[in-house]
């Protein structure tokens, strides 16, 4: 602790967000069509209560929130994914 | 005007093997009978379902592949409902993008897991990039 240089020092460093941007996973990949029968796939987009994860979570694009949306509802339908739980993951 | 479909149903696990292939050709029947044919057939067996459903927690899961006209559908729908063999069912109609993952689904249905571990694989290492 030699001088203090008028700097200001911290005991833990503030930690400096380098915004990590977003995408759209289906955009980027070029999927098109997403299966309701691939529940480990879909299983991405819930969380561990097993409701879906929102768009500002996530970064899928509104079109493709869409499908999500429509291939979780068919899976819970079919007993591939459960309508409610606790710790899915 | 022919449609692709889809259908996924669940029968009862109380059934016999016998019993379930019995129950699949049925409705294979009623689809080929009103000029329908079939594309694709699966069975994934016996699994767990993700919630009981008529007090059953596994079930026999069968999809169809099929091409027919849309009147039919609403046959095979009341054939699948008066069904009691059967615990759920879903019809879909396979839309261009549908249509063609179902293909390449068919395509690769010999080696599934190499495919499914390989574009796991690039997923993960895209989301690496970034």
């Amino acid at each position: 602790m030699a001088a203090h240089s008028g700097e200001i020092r911290y005991l833990t460093p503030p930690t400096v967000d380098v915004k990590k941007k977003k995408y759209c996973r289906f955009k980027k990949s070029g999927i098109k069509y997403i299966d309701y029968k691939d529940p480990e796939f879909l299983k991405k987009f819930l969380n561990e209560q097993g409701k879906i994860l929102p768009r500002r979570l996530t970064g899928t694009s509104l079109k493709y929130q869409r499908k999500v949306a429509q291939a979780v509802k068919r899976a819970r339908h079919l007993a591939l994914l459960p309508y409610v739980t606790d710790m899915m993951k | 005007m022919l449609n692709h479909y889809e259908a996924v149903f669940i029968l009862t696990p109380v059934l016999s093997d016998n019993q379930m292939k019995e129950a699949v050709d049925k409705f294979k029947a009623v689809i080929s009978d009103n000029g329908g044919t079939i594309t694709n057939e699966e069975n994934w067996g016996m699994r767990k379902l993700a919630y009981p459903i008529q007090k059953k927690s596994t079930g026999f899961y069968a999809l169809l592949q099929f091409d027919v006209e849309p009147t039919v559908i609403a046959a095979l729908e009341t054939q699948f409902r008066r069904d009691e063999r059967v615990l759920r069912f879903l019809t879909f109609r396979l839309d261009k993008y549908a249509y063609e993952y179902a293909e390449k689904r068919k395509n690769v249905k010999s080696q599934p897991k190499e495919v499914k571990e390989e574009a796991a694989k690039k997923e993960t290492k895209e989301e690496k990039e970034n």
